[in-house]
């Protein structure tokens, strides 16, 4: 009967087993984990690269040209049409991420500590909103947000103002309120997850030595959910730079982002290497920008310490 | 000042409950306007009526697109989740060179732009001679659903004493066996929940649908056809209802079964954590 | 039958095990006792078929293991966490096992009971995996491993998540189950107590190192060094120097208990011309008004701890730099002594223990 388990391999000199150990080991993790990462190699790291190659070269018509050049990134980052939508998409980023973030860190913060024995409901409670289809939760917001919309007309009803707003819709705000409710799952859980491995002991040992409940946060529980709080800036910050959805439908003529451009030149602008150029600037950008939010971060957590 | 100090000390339930309204006001609207019978969804509302959920099941179109997205789904939540079982077990019990970065480019699709990942794959595909279809949705599917799954068996596969499998090697079992008899059964409360993870994502997906279907619609896609058409609103507004109404069941369901494997196999945690 | 031949562990430079060689006997309660991070519980892996050796065979039955797998080898394993399978009731987890043999499945069912009984835990075959109290659970991880009839149980610190009372019960039952039940038992533990309650023979470990192989008796009263006698209850350490050493005796110079000859313990490897003696507290007796003894010392008590059944009396001793630690049961007064009060200590010359350096 021969056996399926590991090391069943004819006697080898003794020295010589600790590589053959070693390398079973590493060969098997190797093995097990090589559906899955070939699965994104060839989907995902392949086709980007490909996507980078594409922003070095130049489209004719129906043809691409595959001549070296860096046109499509000059126009990507010259063109005044693509900087304003760059600098404006970063910077809802920027905008929704913080607030997305600052919004979800005291929910959070709640479940994990004052949950008790019903966290779990909590979260499900807190998932229930984002099992709609996310269309529909934008056009809902178009329907908050609007001229004759919920807001408005409610507000107007309680006499606090006389005419509608119309700076609600149709503008970077709307696409910023939409997608600070859009990713608040999104952040809520990995800051959750990092508050909930917080020993609460440190916290006692913090108000032993005479912390009052603001210090304790800042010096103890800030600090150590960090990495969770991180967590969830990347997963904002990045993504919300690539949606084209909420700015089509609630962004108006102000809230066009760079997306919009992107998924056009793959569309009916038929321009795959500008589209490719805009891709790679921004998502390059983006990357820098996060990076260096985090490393602000993390500056000033050490301060504050 | 007393009461002041103590509002600032109880803001913060007051705060989780104006947050949870704030989650749930866009989503609450969508039955409401549902039963309106005016078209443009306006306070105070027009009128009740049922008759745009009776419409429903009456256009074809939808009816195909339902269908579309369940198979697609159900594709991806199950070529996710094997994939997911793979990476996991790979990263929780073994140690091998450069598993960070091959652990890195799986979870990858969370933090990158979908457009950006929707177009690369499409330039791929075409590039290959492919043509778009649900085929090529579920592919483009099963790459986001991946680091949620990989995340959610991450934490089934820790969560359970590894001396387990070696009790069970130690009593004469194989490692299939072994995988078999123990390891699945200790695991599957984390299957289950990466299964309906995945599909719930599928299920909702709508940038690389866009990009990477053929003729056929997948729900999503669906609904963005819709939403040119304001007379076709509170249609799709119904439509809405009922899916926030079948997931909630569906996932309410799936819940109860998770956490009846989990009492049978003593793991704690969320199952979405 | 169990012959380990110089068998070390490394990973890169440091040494989990450095070329530990030990043979067990068939039949054998063999212990492993050692602080934690001394390599017994990484010989045990060893032996299981969890872990191989770096360099060094480990033989079982005169058969080498290397390169068979852990499902593979006549040993059963009884672990620390005893990793009951939750999502199986008692029974199944008993049975787990034996499924692969195929057995008809009244015998299958006789096995069980069989164990079960042996474990006393008849009746409790339908309770589920993870119903079962710290106790229960024990007793069926050893159900479970006995079903399967191994040429070796091993045990991994399998009494140390028990409080105590239920550990010292444990013990006696362990015992008398290895003495019915005749295979070799080979037991990792801490506990100098445990080992020394249940052993045939016990190994004590340190560094990776197996400082000395004996009965519990001669491990005991004849410790090979300071290591190993502190390591197994308390022990007073004097200085002395060799004069004389031949087969079975050696003399040493000490200041305290002036020139000794004592029985040389069998493991003793001499190491220049530095000795330690030494002397348990609870051999010094306690000399009263009238009583003397051929072999005494005198002093005054600095220091006196009240435990119950015992005193314990720290003795300041001319000549001695540390003072001597007394153990004295309660009967005839010892808690009464008052400190400052000078005392006389009587010993048996056969207590003294030489020590190499």
């Amino acid at each position: 009967m021969t056996a399926a388990a590991e090391g069943s391999r004819p006697f080898v000199a003794p020295r010589a087993r600790s590589s053959r150990l070693l390398q079973s080991e590493a060969f098997q993790g190797f093995a097990l984990i090589s559906p899955p990462f070939l699965y994104a190699l060839v989907l995902l790291a392949v086709p980007i690269l490909i996507v980078i190659a594409h922003s070095f070269w130049t489209q004719n018509y129906l043809t691409i040209d595959r001549t070296f050049t860096l046109e499509q990134y000059r126009i990507a980052l010259t063109e005044p049409i693509y900087r304003d939508l760059l600098f404006r998409s970063l910077y809802i980023s920027l905008v929704v991420s913080i607030t997305t973030v600052v919004l979800a860190y005291p929910i959070a913060y709640y479940i994990s500590f004052h949950g008790g024995q019903h966290k779990s409901l909590w979260l499900f409670l807190i998932t229930i909103p984002f099992w709609t289809s996310y269309l529909l939760r934008v056009m809902s917001w178009k329907v908050i947000l609007g001229y004759g919309g919920v807001l408005n007309s409610g507000l107007m009803e309680l006499g606090i103002i006389n005419e509608p707003l119309t700076s609600l819709l149709y503008n970077s705000n709307a696409v910023i309120i939409t997608l600070t409710h859009a990713w608040a799952a999104f952040a809520i859980l990995p800051i959750y997850v990092s508050l909930e491995k917080v020993d609460r002991s440190l916290i006692e040992a913090a108000t032993d030595l005479g912390d009052g409940p603001f210090r304790r946060f800042l010096r103890v529980t800030l600090p150590l959910t960090l990495p969770g709080v991180i967590s969830a800036i990347l997963i904002v910050m990045i993504p919300t730079v690539g949606d084209f959805v909420t700015p089509k439908l609630v962004g108006g003529k102000d809230g066009v982002m760079i997306a919009n451009a992107i998924q056009a030149q793959f569309g009916k602008a038929a321009n795959w290497p500008l589209g490719a150029a805009l891709s790679v600037t921004t998502l390059i950008i983006v990357s820098a920008m996060a990076g260096i939010t985090v490393l602000i971060i993390r500056t000033a957590a050490r301060f504050a310490r | 000042m007393r009461t002041l100090r103590r509002l600032l000390a109880n803001w913060l339930p007051a705060y989780a409950f104006l947050y949870i309204a704030f989650l749930y006001l866009p989503v609450l609207l969508l039955p409401i306007f549902s039963i309106n019978t005016a078209a443009s969804p306006r306070f105070p509302l027009s009128g009740y009526t049922l008759k745009w959920y009776a419409d429903l099941p009456k256009t074809p179109a939808l009816i195909d697109a339902t269908e579309n997205s369940l198979i697609v789904g159900v594709a991806a939540a199950i070529l996710a989740t094997i994939l997911g079982i793979c990476a996991a077990r790979a990263v929780t019990r073994y140690r091998f060179p450069g598993q960070r970065a091959v652990s890195g480019l799986i979870m990858a699709p969370l933090v990158l732009p979908e457009v950006i990942v929707a177009i690369a794959l499409l330039i791929v595909l075409l590039q290959l001679g492919l043509s778009l279809s649900l085929f090529t949705v579920v592919l483009g599917h099963v790459l986001i659903c991946v680091p949620y799954s990989v995340s959610v068996l991450i934490s089934g596969f820790e969560g359970f004493d590894r001396s387990l499998e070696e009790a069970s090697a130690d009593l004469g079992e194989t490692a299939l066996g072994t995988f078999r008899r123990v390891t699945l059964p200790m695991v599957m409360p984390a299957i289950i929940s990466s299964l309906l993870v995945s599909f719930t994502i599928s299920l909702d997906e709508f940038i690389m649908a866009f990009f990477l279907t053929g003729t056929e619609a997948t729900l999503p896609i669906y609904i963005w056809g819709q939403l040119r058409f304001a007379a076709k609103l509170p249609g799709v507004l119904a439509l809405g209802t009922l899916l926030l109404f079948g997931s909630f069941i569906l996932l309410t369901f799936a819940e109860i079964l998770r956490r009846r494997a989990e009492r049978r196999t003593r793991m704690t945690g969320a199952a979405l954590a | 039958m169990i012959e380990i031949a110089d068998v070390t562990r490394s990973y890169g430079a440091f040494k989990a095990l450095d070329n530990a060689s030990l043979t067990i006997r068939e039949g054998e309660f063999f212990s492993l006792l050692g602080p934690s991070g001394c390599g017994k519980t990484t010989l045990l892996r060893m032996i299981a078929g969890f872990d191989q050796p770096t360099t060094g065979t480990i033989s079982i039955d005169g058969q080498p293991m290397d390169g068979i797998p852990a499902n593979r080898r006549p040993t059963n394993m009884v672990f620390q966490s005893y990793a009951i399978f939750p999502h199986l009731n008692v029974e199944k987890n008993v049975a787990y096992g034996l499924k692969r043999l195929r057995l008809d499945p009244k015998e299958e069912r006789r096995r069980v009971d069989e164990a079960l009984a042996q474990v006393s835990l008849t009746g409790l075959g339908r309770r589920g995996g993870h119903e079962l109290s710290g106790g229960q659970r024990q007793r069926v991880a050893l159900a479970r491993a006995l079903v399967m009839r191994p040429k070796v149980l091993l045990l991994d610190e399998p009494l140390s998540a028990l409080d105590k009372k239920l550990r010292e019960q444990m013990q006696v039952e362990l015992r008398s189950l290895q003495q019915a039940v005749g295979i070799t038992f080979v037991l990792v533990t801490h506990d100098q107590y445990e080992a020394l309650g249940m052993s045939d023979r016990i190994a004590v470990m340190f560094g990776g190192k197996i400082a000395q192989i004996a009965k519990p008796k001669e491990i005991y009263q004849r410790p090979v060094n300071r290591q190993v006698a502190d390591f197994l209850g308390g022990m007073n350490f004097v200085k002395a120097e060799i004069v004389e050493e031949n087969g079975a005796s050696i003399t040493v110079e000490t200041s305290g208990f002036g020139r000794v000859t004592t029985d040389k313990p069998q493991a003793f490897v001499r190491n220049g011309k530095g000795a330690t003696l030494g002397i348990r507290p609870e051999r010094l007796r306690v000399l009263w008004e009238g009583e003397s003894s051929k072999f005494e010392v005198g002093g005054k008590v600095v220091d006196r701890h009240y435990f119950g059944e015992i005193t314990h009396l720290i003795v300041d001793v001319p000549g001695l730099e540390k003072p001597l630690s007394v153990s004295e049961t309660n009967d005839f007064g010892a808690d009464d002594i008052p400190v400052g009060a000078p005392i006389r200590l009587g010993y048996d010359p056969d207590a003294l223990v030489a020590m190499a350096d």
